[in-house]
């Protein structure tokens, strides 16, 4: 199953992984009022990288990813936990909705908030989580 | 709608159910992936089936134009669907690694813990 | 204050993350398990003084009002079974320093036992009944990783059986939620507490009750549908069977105390009589089961199945002083049973076997393991001055004012052979002499130092003094039990705090 070399598998991969991480970044932004959001934008991603793994095999993908993905996980996880202690330095409940409006140079006002920080923590959090479950599986079948 | 999605979801659980009894643990993870689907089918099902708008109030107004739908067991049955996704990717972990150890896919030869 | 409720559930998930980030560093890892679970255990005890002093603690998580958003609640039941989570998770971490196997660690034995405690104190926080499968759900995936991480082929064999039985349950609960949810268009506990009180529907409702019932009969290991619990509890390391079989199916217990007092009282009659009869045949059928075992850790695996049978039971009478035996029967057998599966796992590296034939001559060598057998064991048996003596006495004496004679005789016979399985152990394990077929015996005949022995003999110590402090010293554990028997049987003073001046 595992036999990197396809030819068009792997231009084709060389394209869309970075099409994919795009789009999966466009799809966690626009998560919090329109359909989208951490979940999804994750999965979107780890496809991507799944999809490279299909084409190149474990070792490039491992390469390719840099570090563990457990570790991605654990940020993740670490994310999302934090995201809920801002509202305390603000008297509310934990997990309360902060939200920031600093601006930028050149860019003007931008929206931060720590629903936000969550989303980006359970995006991480799924990468992780899938990608650690594909890998050995991909390394108990080679 | 809710006579057909009554029959549904119960022909799903019979499915499922008629899975979960084979003795292959191929068809028991497919037993138990139709087991969720039917959950959320009836979750869904018994929340009531209403054609509705988006449940997003128009700004400046008070309360949302019109007819709208229900909007938590949207979100409940996502989240009930993630979980079983996460579940059900373990146990396929589970059971690739179980048929590399047993060496077989029937559960009658998996009764070493059972005596 | 409100942070008290959230504490036991973050710190466990923070722990967990911080855990795999750190999945390279095993020293790192180790201390934070060790400190962590300690400081869950403060927190949980913070919660607990909260609690006692100022009635049911709420947070609205994200600032969502009752019914709308998830609310943390803890009243004495829940707060209490947070205390004694943390005191496991510590145990149980302490324990792990010597007797995790390296592999284990590497592939996330710390952030998975961090994970599952999460999931254990947000079940018994949770407010919420939607909430309670999520954190059901956290719980059991932890416990699936935790169970297989290893991969022997007993350990494959009973994750199948655990997998298909929980998902299974798991299902019917989630089916079970949703028409609650088509009935009474809330999921929050308390609202739903409401709602019921006042619907016209006893028919449906009884469905609804039967269905939360085997939903959580499963989870808890109760007749009949048990056989999942000792075909796998015995399977991973000692330290994490042991965390298993203190916690987890009190979790399905918890569970069916919190819905079976707080929702499902519009007809006791029939559902606790369904609970009584299961709570008999679950006693009977677990002392059973064990007298069949030659295997210590599956005999306690089946004697965990058969003190289910009494926690049921005290539910089941619905009376104040079945109740607070029935809690006060919980928590200190979530000790008991914690005890027994370490001093087993003392017992494996002294002998390098569990199963009775190959053991002997421990009392010989090891008089002081001999007596931490005998706490656990005697408790479990239910004989004075021990914590067990107390709680069973508390629920037997519920039934006999209650004139059910049946179930009160059932549990003094479960009672009676319960002893003699205990018996059976100690006769061949402790106190005949060494086989003579038995190898490598040094460690035991203290020729060869074990240096990471201590690490196992500390929290047995510690829990078998706790389990002679409570028989000894059992006023305020039994009033504690009554306090939260009370807050059980009148749960208007929960509705009022979760609902809050969102009551119509």
């Amino acid at each position: 199953m595992m036999q990197p070399g396809s030819l068009i598998l792997s231009t084709m991969t060389r394209l869309l992984l970075p099409l994919q991480l795009l789009f999966s970044v466009f799809m966690l932004l626009r998560g919090h009022d329109l359909p989208g959001g951490g979940f999804i934008a994750g999965l979107v991603a780890s496809a991507g990288f799944i999809l490279y793994l299909f084409a190149f095999g474990v070792a490039a993908t491992q390469a390719l990813l840099r570090i563990d993905p457990r570790e991605i996980a654990g940020a993740g996880l670490t994310l999302a936990v934090l995201s809920a202690l801002p509202a305390l330095l603000y008297g509310d409940p934990v997990f309360t909705a902060q939200w920031w409006h600093p601006s930028l140079p050149l860019i003007g006002e931008i929206k931060l908030s720590s629903p936000l920080l969550f989303d980006i923590g359970v995006y991480l959090t799924v990468i992780g989580s899938m990608l650690t479950i594909v890998i050995s599986l991909a390394e108990a079948e080679e | 709608m809710e006579p057909l999605m009554a029959v549904l979801v119960g022909i799903t659980f019979a499915t499922a159910v008629y899975m979960m009894l084979r003795r292959s643990i191929v068809k028991l993870i497919i037993g138990l992936t139709l087991l969720s689907n039917a959950a959320n089918l009836l979750f869904f099902t018994a929340s009531g089936l209403t054609r509705g708008a988006p449940p997003i109030i128009p700004e400046g107004a008070e309360q949302p134009a019109g007819a709208v739908a229900d909007p938590l067991p949207q979100a409940l049955i996502l989240t009930a669907i993630v979980i079983s996704f996460g579940v059900l990717a373990f146990a396929l972990v589970l059971i690739r690694k179980a048929y590399q150890v047993v060496q077989a896919d029937d559960l009658d030869q998996m009764k070493d813990t059972d005596t | 204050m409100n942070l008290a409720v959230a504490l036991p559930i973050l710190l466990p998930l923070l722990l967990g993350a911080l855990s795999l980030l750190a999945h390279r560093r095993l020293r790192l890892q180790r201390w934070l398990g060790v400190l962590g679970t300690g400081a869950l255990l403060a927190a949980a005890l913070w919660l607990l003084r909260c609690v006692a002093r100022e009635g049911v603690v709420v947070l609205h998580m994200g600032d969502w009002q009752a019914p709308f958003g998830i609310t943390l609640a803890a009243d004495l039941l829940g707060a209490s079974m947070a205390v004694l989570t943390g005191l496991l998770g510590l145990a149980t971490a302490v324990y792990s320093l010597a007797t995790t196997p390296r592999g284990h660690e590497q592939y996330g034995h710390w952030p998975l036992l961090h994970l599952l405690l999460a999931g254990v104190t947000g079940a018994f926080l949770t407010g919420d009944i939607f909430n309670l499968y999520v954190w059901f759900e956290v719980m059991l995936v932890a416990s699936f990783a935790l169970l297989t991480l290893g991969g022997e082929r007993a350990q494959m064999e009973g994750a199948i059986k655990y997998v298909a039985l929980n998902l299974l349950s798991s299902m019917i609960f989630l089916s079970a939620l949703g028409i609650t949810y088509g009935l009474f268009g809330t999921l929050n506990m308390a609202d739903l507490a409401a709602k019921v009180a006042a619907a016209d529907q006893p028919g449906l409702l009884s469905v609804l009750a039967a269905m939360y019932m085997v939903a959580f009969g499963i989870k808890a290991g109760a007749f009949p549908l048990f056989f999942w619990l000792p075909a796998s509890y015995h399977t991973p390391p000692v330290a994490v069977s042991a965390l298993f079989a203190g916690l987890l199916s009190k979790v399905g217990v918890y569970s069916l105390y919190r819905v079976f007092t707080l929702i499902f009282t519009h007809d006791v009659g029939y559902t606790h009589e369904i609970l009584l009869w299961a709570a008999g045949l679950t006693m009977l059928t677990g002392v059973l089961g064990a007298l069949a075992q030659t295997e210590i850790r599956r005999i306690v695996s089946f004697q965990i199945i058969s003190s289910i049978g009494y926690m049921l039971m005290g539910l089941a009478l619905f009376t104040p002083l079945a109740l607070a035996g029935g809690m006060l029967y919980i928590g200190q057998d979530i000790v008991v049973k914690i005890t027994l599966f370490l001093v087993a796992g003392i017992a494996f590296r002294l002998l390098g076997s569990y199963r009775l034939e190959a053991l002997g001559g421990l009392y010989r060598y090891r008089p002081l393991l001999g007596v931490l057998f005998l706490i656990p064991a005697l408790s479990l048996a239910g004989l004075p001055p021990l914590s067990g003596f107390i709680a069973k006495l508390a629920v037997v004496r519920g039934a006999i004012e209650e004139a059910s004679w049946g179930i009160t005789f059932v549990a003094l016979l479960t009672g009676l052979l319960t002893l003699y399985s205990i018996i059976r152990i100690w006769q061949q394990a402790f106190w005949r002499e060494l086989p003579a077929h038995a190898t490598d015996t040094g460690v035991l005949r203290g020729e060869r130092r074990d240096p990471g022995l201590w690490l196992m003999y500390l929290p047995v110590a510690v829990l078998a003094g706790l389990i002679l402090l409570v028989g000894v010293y059992a006023q305020p554990f039994f009033g504690l039990a009554e306090a939260a028997a009370g807050q059980l049987l009148d749960p208007q003073a929960y509705i009022d705090a979760v609902l809050g001046e969102a009551r119509p």
